[in-house]
């Protein structure tokens, strides 16, 4: 059976790493290097990063950093942020990256995410999905950090990514983002139930039963986890951490 | 001293040579003729098509000394990925010839005979190495898996020379040794500890 991968997903504001509650209040967590450098140690299989600037500022992806995180990075790495280009993707990918999450404007032009799968293959291509209930109980997507609604469904707009090529959704609940409530186990299965492709389930994560939930409840195929791995008790205080392959084991993870 | 060999298709180098420091290996990028001359080891990376590498590598003008450090001198070279198809004959991913230090061409994944839908390519992700052979590459190795991104692999290499196989719709050659001469299909600075002890075995074994 196919290993359902359990992968930090790190926020990067600036030359900062930080940690965000609902897309808001960040907490400092430290130097991305650093943290990478502890994420080596312990062996995790792949990781997220997102830069929150690029995406809610239209700014362009800091390549120069990549390049910096992508050398010290001892697994396959997927950046998000800003992307609005295939000379963009292009730069990313030949920093040594593995692949590439497309948010804001896959949205804005869906026809990107074609464009996209065909230069560098479906495999580079994810969407990421920043989605909130709406006030007619819809889970809508929204886009430049989850400050513009867009009015199309999650799970619509996944099938439309799937079809365009994309290779790999990741799956945000901005409600659920920091609160360590658990993932949104109704969002994740509106939305794994209609792609072939596979969904990582994020926001929420607050304990191993709830990846647990991701995976068998949701049909996730991977679950990202932010605030769990980098901060720690109720202060929050910062403390990066990932549980042991045994772990994960008793857990039939 | 090992050499990185930097070209214009070796990709991120910094992440091979940041791995060898994290096992305590010193090692240099470099595209020159004075280092790989003085070098005692070689890691060929590589990222991309085939012919464009073997282009990238004949206008960085140093294909002549690699024969000689490679084939005379018996220096010992790891191919990675687009590297170590490189060392083959010719690739079905263009018409350059290769370098040819081994008897094994480079093929495009084919699943017609299969026709499995779900085995698409590239094969991109993590994937178990089975040992065909003991093999000090990969001694301290439990159950061995690497990180994989490719849509070629090589075929046709004398059997006694095939160290690990992985299976992706059928089984490939995932690694080799031919005296000198090894080649990894995946990626081992992406593939954190099985990564660093295949890199330290490489050092410290050939």
């Amino acid at each position: 059976m196919l290993k359902a991968r359990v992968i930090p997903s790190l926020m990067l504001k600036g030359n900062r790493l930080v940690k965000t509650i609902k897309y808001n209040s960040d907490i400092y967590v430290g130097d991305p290097l650093n943290a990478i450098r502890i994420f080596n140690e312990k062996a995790v299989d792949e990781l997220i990063i997102l830069d929150i600037l690029a995406s809610a500022e239209c700014k362009r992806p800091p390549i120069k950093l990549i390049r910096e995180i992508a050398g010290e990075c001892f697994m396959p790495l997927c950046y998000g942020g800003g992307i609005r280009s295939i000379e963009d993707i292009n730069e990313i990918l030949s920093a040594g990256v593995e692949k590439v999450a497309i948010n804001t404007y896959a949205v804005e032009d869906p026809r990107f995410i074609m464009k996209a799968a065909e230069v560098f293959g479906s495999q580079s291509i994810v969407i990421s999905l920043d989605v909130r209930m709406n006030n007619k109980g819809k889970y809508e997507v929204f886009t430049q950090r989850g400050k513009k609604p867009t009015g199309l469904a999650a799970a619509d707009f996944a099938l439309l990514a799937q079809e365009m090529g994309a290779g790999e959704i990741i799956l945000n609940s901005i409600d659920r983002d920091g609160t360590l409530q658990g993932y949104d186990i109704d969002l994740i299965k509106s939305v794994s139930s209609a792609v072939s492709i596979p969904v990582i389930a994020s926001g929420g994560a607050g304990e191993l039963t709830h990846l647990v939930e991701a995976i068998t409840c949701g049909g996730a195929s991977a679950v990202a986890v932010g605030s769990m791995f980098v901060l720690h008790g109720k202060h929050r205080a910062v403390l990066i951490s990932y549980p042991s392959p045994q772990e994960l084991g008793d857990m039939s993870i | 001293m090992i050499v990185i060999i930097d070209y214009q298709s070796s990709g991120n180098p910094n992440s091979i040579r940041n791995m060898l420091k994290h096992i305590g290996l010193d090692s240099t990028i470099s595209n020159k003729a004075g280092d790989i001359e003085k070098s005692d080891k070689l890691i060929l990376p590589g990222i991309g098509a085939f012919d464009s590498g073997m282009k990238n590598l004949r206008e960085s003008g140093l294909i002549a000394l690699l024969n000689l450090k490679v084939m005379e001198e018996k220096t010992s070279i790891l191919g990675i990925c687009l590297g170590m198809q490189l060392f083959t004959k010719e690739s079905e991913e263009g018409n350059s010839s290769g370098l040819g230090w081994i008897d094994a061409k480079t093929v495009r994944f084919n699943f017609s005979e299969t026709s499995d839908r779900k085995y698409r390519i590239p094969h991109m992700g993590w994937n178990s190495a089975m040992l065909k052979q003991d093999n000090p590459l990969y001694s301290n190795m439990i159950e061995p898996r690497f990180y994989f991104a490719h849509s070629y692999h090589i075929s046709g290499i004398n059997s006694e020379n095939i160290v690990t196989t992985s299976l992706y719709g059928y089984e490939f050659v995932s690694s080799f040794v031919k005296d000198n001469i090894i080649g990894v299909q995946f990626h081992p600075e992406k593939s954190h500890k099985y990564g660093m002890a295949l890199l330290k075995n490489f050092v410290e074994c050939y």
